[in-house]
Order: C-alpha cells, then sequence, then structure tokens
C-alpha cells in the first residue's frame, strides 16, 4: 500500500519562524554577537571547530548561535559547511614542538626546561559560583613576569633520550613490534588515510585512528577513557604533558613551488605516558597516547589519548576484552554527527513502517487467540 | 606583458626566503591594519605611477586539511580542516615583466586575500620593495612581535616557582 505523505509545509515554515523568535528570545535583552560568542564563549567554540573538523573562529560562533549553544547542532552546521567548499592542499604536518606555548603542564616531571606554565586555567579553581560575573565586569590587570620561553622541549624526549619509552617514529628499529596498524608508509600514494574520502576499514592504521578520534565526541570519549581508569582495559596512564599555544600552517601551493604560511592555529595536545612494554628481546619501555584538539580542549585531549593507547593494544600484544580496546566499536559510534542522525531520525515520520509491525501483531494475537481460545483476562477482569 | 613572470617556481628555499617572510606577516596580520597601512602607503603613490592590477584568479575560500604527526614527531594523520582564501593578481607594468602576486590567507577575508596579493606583486618590484617592506610589512611584523611579547610576559607570569617556599626559610 502506498500512502502519500504531502502537506505540512505551512506548519514547518511557521515551525522555523517561531524558533526564530525563540532564538531570539526576550527582546528586552540585547542580541548577542558571534564576535560576543567568539571572544567570550571561547571553549564553547573551540569544541564545535574540533568536532566539526574545521578551524573557523567566526563561523564557529556564528553556528552556535544559530544553534542556540546546542553544541551538536552547531558541530553539524560546521560539517555541513565545509562540504560545500574545495579542498586547496593539505599542511604540513605542524610542528607541535615549536608552539608558542599558553600553557604546558606534566604531571610527571615537577621541574622540567622551560617550566611549569599554567597559563590560562580551571584548575585549583574553588568551583564556586562567582556572583561578581552577573554585573558588567571588568578583571583586574595580569600580572606580568620575565616572558615564558619561546619554545618549549617536550617533556616525553626527556624519556625517549635514555630508551625508556617507545619512540614516536615507527621508523626507529625501537618501535613496537608488531607496529600499528597500516599508516601513511603502507598507502599507495603514501598520503595519511584520510576518513573524510575514503569509507572505513578495519582494522584501521593509526592515522585513520587519531582522525576519527580527533573529530570524535568528547563525552564519548570521555567516557571510554575513564571506563580504561576504572579497569576496563587498564592502561596506567601519566600525562606526561599537556600543552596549549599557537603553530603556524604552511602549505605549498603548486603556482609557487615554495612553502608559504597562510596563518596560525591555537593547538592542545597531550603526550600520555602509559605502562610499559617489553620482552625476550626488548628492554622494557613506557609507551604513549596522543591526543590533539583545536583550540583549548584539554578534557577532549586527554581522553583522546587514554583511548588512542587503549586502541594500540595489538602493537603490545595485549588482550582485548574491553570496550575501549574494540576499534571498530569506538571507530564507529564516536561520531556525534552520524550517531546524532541515527538517533534522531527516529522522530521522522515512520507511519508506513508502523502501519506494517501493527499488522503484523495483530495477526500474531489472531493466531495466539485462535490457538489458546478467548482472552481468559479479559474474563478474570470480570 | 600580459603573462605573469614565473620566476618563483622552482627556485631554491634561500632566494625565496624574504617573500616567504612578508607573506608570512601579511597573512598573520589583523586585516584591518593591512588595510591601513596599505591605503596610507597607496595614497602617498603619485597617480602617474599608481599600479595597475587585474585579477587572474578571483578570491576564493577554500580547506586546508590540518596534518599533525601521532605523538607528537610520528606519522603524520590528517588532523581537521581550517578554512582558507586564496587570490592571485596581476600588476601590469609598462616596459617592463608583469608581475603575478599571491595570497593564501587563513579564514574567510578576500578582501584581505586580494590586497594581500596585490602587495605581494608590489613587493617582487624594485620599486616598491624598499619602501613598502618600510611603511607596511616591518611595522606589521613589529606589533606582531610586540603583542606576542606582552603575551608571554602575562604567561610568565603563571610559571610555577616550587622553591618560593624554601627560599622564605632563608
Amino acid at each position: 500500500m502506498y500512502v502519500a505523505v504531502k502537506g505540512g509545509e505551512r506548519a514547518i515554515e511557521n515551525a522555523h519562524g517561531l524558533l526564530a523568535e525563540d532564538r531570539r528570545g526576550d527582546t528586552e535583552v540585547p542580541e548577542l554577537t558571534p564576535d560576543q560568542i567568539r571572544e567570550q564563549m571561547k571553549l564553547a567554540v573551540d569544541r564545535v571547530m574540533t568536532e566539526g573538523s574545521l578551524y573557523d573562529r567566526e563561523l564557529a560562533a556564528l553556528a552556535l548561535k544559530q544553534a542556540r549553544g546546542d553544541q551538536i547542532e552547531a558541530i553539524f552546521l560546521l560539517r555541513a559547511y565545509r562540504t560545500t567548499l574545495p579542498r586547496f592542499a593539505a599542511s604540513r604536518p605542524v610542528d607541535t614542538g615549536a608552539m608558542v606555548v599558553e600553557r604546558r603542564v606534566s604531571a610527571t616531571f615537577k621541574d622540567l626546561p622551560g617550566g611549569q606554565i599554567l597559563g590560562p586555567t580551571f584548575d585549583y579553581t574553588h568551583r564556586l559560583i562567582d556572583h561578581d560575573l552577573a554585573a558588567p565586569h571588568r578583571p583586574r590587570p595580569c600580572a606580568e613576569a620575565a616572558p615564558v620561553d619561546e619554545a618549549m622541549p617536550r617533556v616525553l624526549d626527556l624519556l625517549a633520550c635514555e630508551g625508556l619509552i617507545e619512540p614516536a617514529d615507527p621508523a626507529d628499529p625501537a618501535a613496537p613490534d608488531p607496529p600499528d596498524a597500516s599508516g601513511a608508509a603502507d598507502r599507495e600514494d603514501g598520503q595519511p588515510a584520510d576518513i573524510t574520502r575514503e569509507p572505513p576499514r578495519f582494522p584501521a592504521g593509526r592515522d585513520a585512528r587519531l582522525q576519527t578520534l580527533a573529530r570524535g565526541d568528547e563525552g564519548f570519549l570521555l567516557a571510554l577513557a575513564y571506563s580504561s581508569q576504572r579497569g576496563y582495559g587498564r592502561t596506567h596512564p601519566f600525562a606526561g604533558e599537556i600543552r596549549l599555544g599557537t603553530v603556524p600552517v604552511c602549505i605549498a601551493p603548486e603556482e609557487l613551488g615554495f612553502e608559504i604560511e597562510i596563518g596560525e592555529i591555537e593547538l592542545t595536545e597531550c603526550q600520555m605516558v602509559n605502562q610499559f612494554t617489553g620482552g625476550a628481546d626488548r628492554a622494557p619501555c613506557f609507551t604513549r597516547g596522543y591526543g590533539l584538539a583545536f583550540g583549548h580542549g584539554e578534557r577532549k585531549a586527554m581522553s583522546m589519548a587514554l583511548v588512542d593507547r587503549s586502541l594500540r593494544a595489538d602493537a603490545f600484544e595485549e588482550t582485548r576484552d574491553a570496550p575501549v580496546q574494540d576499534e571498530e566499536f569506538v571507530l564507529s559510534h564516536c561520531d556525534n554527527v552520524q550517531a546524532t542522525g541515527f538517533v534522531e531520525h527516529l522522530k521522522l515520520p515512520h507511519y508506513v513502517d508502523f502501519q506494517s509491525e501493527l499488522e503484523l501483531l495483530r495477526r500474531l494475537r489472531r493466531e495466539h487467540d485462535a490457538r489458546n481460545g478467548p482472552d481468559d483476562k479479559a474474563e478474570a477482569a470480570e | 606583458m600580459t603573462t605573469p613572470s614565473s620566476t618563483n617556481a622552482g627556485s631554491p628555499t634561500g632566494e625565496d626566503a624574504p617573500r616567504k617572510q612578508w607573506m608570512a606577516v601579511l597573512a598573520k596580520a589583523p586585516a584591518k591594519r593591512v588595510e591601513a597601512l596599505a591605503t596610507a602607503y597607496l595614497e602617498g603613490v603619485a597617480d602617474a605611477v599608481a599600479p595597475r592590477f587585474r585579477v587572474l584568479r578571483r578570491p576564493e575560500t577554500g580547506l586546508v586539511m590540518v596534518r599533525g604527526r601521532a605523538g607528537g614527531t610520528g606519522d603524520p594523520f590528517n588532523m581537521g580542516e581550517m578554512t582558507v582564501t586564496r587570490c592571485t593578481v596581476v600588476l601590469e607594468r609598462d616596459g617592463a615583466a608583469a608581475v603575478a602576486g599571491h595570497a593564501y590567507i587563513a579564514g574567510r577575508d578576500r578582501a584581505h586575500a586580494t590586497l594581500a596579493a596585490k602587495l605581494d606583486a608590489l613587493l617582487q618590484t624594485d620599486g616598491h620593495h624598499g619602501p613598502l617592506m618600510a611603511a607596511l610589512v616591518e611595522p606589521l611584523a613589529r606589533e606582531a612581535e610586540e603583542r606576542r611579547a606582552a603575551r608571554r610576559r602575562r604567561v610568565g607570569a603563571t610559571k610555577v616557582d616550587f622553591f618560593t617556599l624554601v627560599r622564605g626559610e632563608d
């Protein structure tokens, strides 16, 4: 049976009108501008950029305004926008070692070259509501001191120079063997995997895993990371280094024939140090998990690093028995735009599907009654 | 005259170094500052020698896939994209080869990309290079350095000094 479902256009148009009015809220209250969101809701903007997989502060702020503050809706808007644009180039891999640091802390070494730089952090606040912020508010001038070092050495290099941690470069003879699943080196074009252009395949390379995790839902990755800490696939992690700062982005356009800097982006990087690997022919050493996020996103970068390490179970011949170690499970379900699309599509009309289910159920009940006699519950009720 | 010179292609890194530097400065400077300094500079150029530009590639916004490295130094991976706007202009010159100016600027500001491409062309000419470096590129680089230095001092004040208590006991 074909049921034409038409109509509703006027209702939809009016619903969107109502949405626009509600988005504006009380007109006695001044309207938010994207500039205000960009400057004062920075961490919301950063999350939208990271999971929207598009670095553009103005656009992410506008998306948040349009989405009435709904992060996943804003992320969806950014993802949709990026599909309308051509890709000009891939950048040179950014050098986070040369980052101009805004914050850099290590939980593994107290004294380290460059020092512990707290930067703009919620850490060590008391998490008490600050009622002063309810009124217009001018923060007191920042303290100034000797400038922070131009570039900070990587904390994990302190371990690497003694061979106490696996090398980050898989070409290094001391790297895990068997190594992480295929990366760029194994691919025909020599380029890293791109999950926006190729269907997923399992086992995925670490490159595809990191790309998927980088745009993955913060809440989902946070919960998985937490599960690994609580014992579902324990990796004994330490936050070796968390750094926040800006790096230049460079491309080499064909028409120029040399590399140019197109701007700077802010990144958060997390290097986890995890417990040992080693064997008969290899001295024991620490292992690594890596997280990278656009803007300021420490919770995301830390969660990503923990999940990255858990997914490297094969490289260290660990048993995969926890959800966080299940690559297909983690990578297939961490994208919140995909997830919300499938969950939320349930509210769209399923009238015909449901009618057929209803017909089937009625037939089953008729058959049931024919076998067992009339409904005795109805009689009991009388 | 209509064919832009392509002296840039394949030239060694050293030769391109000054151009890379001014292109980076133009890309990173706030668009409003580039515009203000460029307008001031061009107003000072006599009408007879005012530069004539032809747009070879109109400003266009697209994406650059930003790559990172696993562990910071390992194999590359695709991290996520960023918006970028590019533009190519040609500076027409009487009695001399035309010069192509290019710009790739993070973000979606077409006016910034167009202006940066024009300035890139001018900066390649003997007549404009010196004055434009002095009037525009060097001040912009200086301003960026001042902003960075001020920020580094404020960030530096958040450095943990674990020895404060010990010193207090002396």
